[in-house]
């Protein structure tokens, strides 16, 4: 019994999603739109968080240790730094060592031999989990007995953070605009299904088929339609982010640095189909429910 | 089948259509509704299939209580009721037999159930080589032929039709007729709401006179008016 009204649910559903094709063909129109944009700006926010990411490794804070301070109580400050709230670890320098470093840089290391390590300080290289409160961190770091100065580039870190937050807000707006506007089109598509069949609900009604009964067939109708924007949304988002990753890395500016690489579509993949497909499916069904509540009365 | 007791039912406008109305309709009996436009005639068949609840007293219809009945019952309580209005109500781009067939599968019966039913229906109605002809192909008689048929497909226990030959010659409303009485023969409880005097004279069976929300008359073999019901 059940199989036998699945059957009539869905056949009756495509048969109305042919019989109004225009705004069939306009609401997975719509649907597809709105999942591209919404998907795009998602990416690119995945993306921008995933070069902060990186940048948030490579942006350390350097923390000098005051003068006269031997390198046992200078290795002990390290329990202190990374008691400070933000903190991921911090890895100690020693003078010498950073001496060491200091001259590999150059070719002709007979230059610095009379230099004693001492002109240098012993140091600690400081990695934050979070670049956005960069700022406060260094200020805790330097009110630390025993440091005597903290370096540290907030302009890139605030910089990388703006636009962090930009992306991310915009992204929230569009995804909530565009999510409204594909529920509101999907609506009025099975509002306009509904339409044309409402001499044929009322029937329905007369005859003492249940509010179940009649809604299924639209709700399956929203179902598809929405599930087909939303394949097509996918297969055109994975086209459009190879394009775009290759226009990024085959770029002469960004790409030869190596600095700016995307991360591969195969990574995202399965996230985003399923995003889609839910949001596809739930805009399908939400839509259709909203459309037919007012046939159900009475 | 049918127990309406010191009903009452007043509009939200206002307007007071049912005044105290009482009656029962036994399980196989035939009756006519019969009363001056504006006497509440609709308002009980409205009331008959839970389209309109009474403000008061009791009816009760096939074991539902309609006064307290929900909405998720109403479906199971129209499947045991066949109703037939005055404008047909079938759909145009539908064949016959498609129309008759849609009613069944409302309900959610299956194809073999409807192959084997809907044809012993029309043959009944005697539309059996109209069965793929569309309404606005067919006479109003047909066209209400084609609405008894849908009515009975799902084989209810009682028929009510309101005003099921208003739109029809004297000719094709004793077609009509005689058919209801056919029907009633075949077991089915039957409701008539008719203006039609001399139809209702003639076929000698039980009359429910109403006039001003009230019942006047309650008698078989006609009703004694002058005149238009
Ligand atoms: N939905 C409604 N809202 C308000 N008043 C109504 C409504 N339906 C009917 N009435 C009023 O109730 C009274 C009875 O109406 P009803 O339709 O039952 O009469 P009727 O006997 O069927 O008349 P007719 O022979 O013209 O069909 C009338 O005064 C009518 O104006
Ligand atoms: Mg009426």
């Amino acid at each position: 019994m059940a199989s036998i009204r699945t059957g009539y649910y869905v056949r009756e559903g495509v048969s109305s999603i042919f019989t109004h094709g225009f705004m069939s063909f306009a609401s997975v129109f719509i649907i597809v739109a709105c999942l591209i944009i919404m998907g795009s700006f998602s990416l690119l926010a995945v993306n921008v968080n995933k070069i902060i990411g990186e940048f948030e490794n490579e942006n350390v804070i350097l923390a000098y240790v005051g003068e006269g301070i031997s390198v046992e109580e200078a290795r002990a400050l390290k329990s202190d730094i990374e008691a400070v709230p933000n903190v991921k670890s911090a890895q100690f320098t020693s003078r010498e060592e950073a001496m060491e470093t200091f001259i590999s840089k150059f070719d002709d290391k007979t230059r610095f031999e009379n230099i004693d390590a001492s002109v240098l300080r012993h140091r600690f290289s400081i990695y934050v989990e979070d670049v956005a409160d960069m700022a406060k961190t260094q200020i805790y770091i330097r009110d630390i007995p025993g440091i005597a100065k903290v370096n540290a580039n907030l302009l890139i870190a605030k910089g990388f953070v703006t636009i962090r937050n930009i992306v991310s807000g915009v992204s929230v707006v569009l995804v909530a605009v565009l999510l409204i506007i594909s529920l509101f089109i999907m609506s009025n598509t099975i509002k306009l299904a509904t339409f044309e069949r409402r001499e044929e609900i009322a029937i329905m009604k007369m005859v003492g088929a249940t509010n179940a009964f009649i809604r299924w067939p639209f709700a399956f109708e929203g179902f598809i339609l929405g599930l087909l924007g939303s394949l097509f949304a996918f297969l055109a988002q994975w086209g459009l982010y190879l394009v775009v990753s290759e226009a990024i890395i085959n770029n002469g500016t960004f790409g030869s640095t190596g600095f700016l690489h995307t991360i591969p579509f195969s990574h995202v993949a399965l996230p985003l189909f399923i995003v889609f497909i839910a949001i596809g499916f739930g805009v399908g069904i939400i839509g259709s429910n909203t459309a037919i509540r007012k046939y159900l009365k009475v | 089948m049918v127990h309406l007791q010191d009903v009452f039912k007043t509009y939200p406008n206002g307007s007071k259509a049912l005044k105290g109305v009482s009656f029962d309709l036994a399980p196989g009996e035939f009756a006519f509704l019969v009363g001056p436009s504006g006497s509440g005639k609709s308002t009980i068949i409205r009331m008959l299939i839970g389209e309109v609840a009474p403000t008061e007293g009791a009816v009760v219809v096939s074991g539902f209580d309609m006064a307290r009945i929900r909405a998720h019952k109403l479906p199971y309580l129209r499947r045991k009721i066949g109703v037939i209005f005055q404008d047909f109500r079938l759909i145009d781009k539908k064949t016959v037999y498609e129309n008759v067939a849609f009613a069944m599968r409302a309900v959610g019966k299956s194809t073999k159930e409807i192959r084997a039913r809907v044809p012993y229906v029309l043959n009944l109605v005697g539309l059996d080589e109209k069965s793929k002809s569309r309404p606005p192909e067919l006479s109003g008689g047909e066209q209400q032929r084609v609405a008894i048929a849908r009515a009975l497909v799902n084989n209810p226990g009682l028929i009510i039709a309101d005003e099921p030959t208003g739109n029809l010659d004297p000719a094709r409303s004793l077609e009509i007729h005689t058919l209801l009485q056919k029907i009633n023969e075949l077991g089915t409880t039957v409701l008539v709401v008719t203006h039609e005097k001399s139809l209702v004279d003639e076929m000698s069976r039980r009359v429910i006179a109403i006039d001003g929300g009230r019942i006047i008359s309650d008698r078989t073999g006609g009703y004694d008016s002058n005149g238009e019901y």
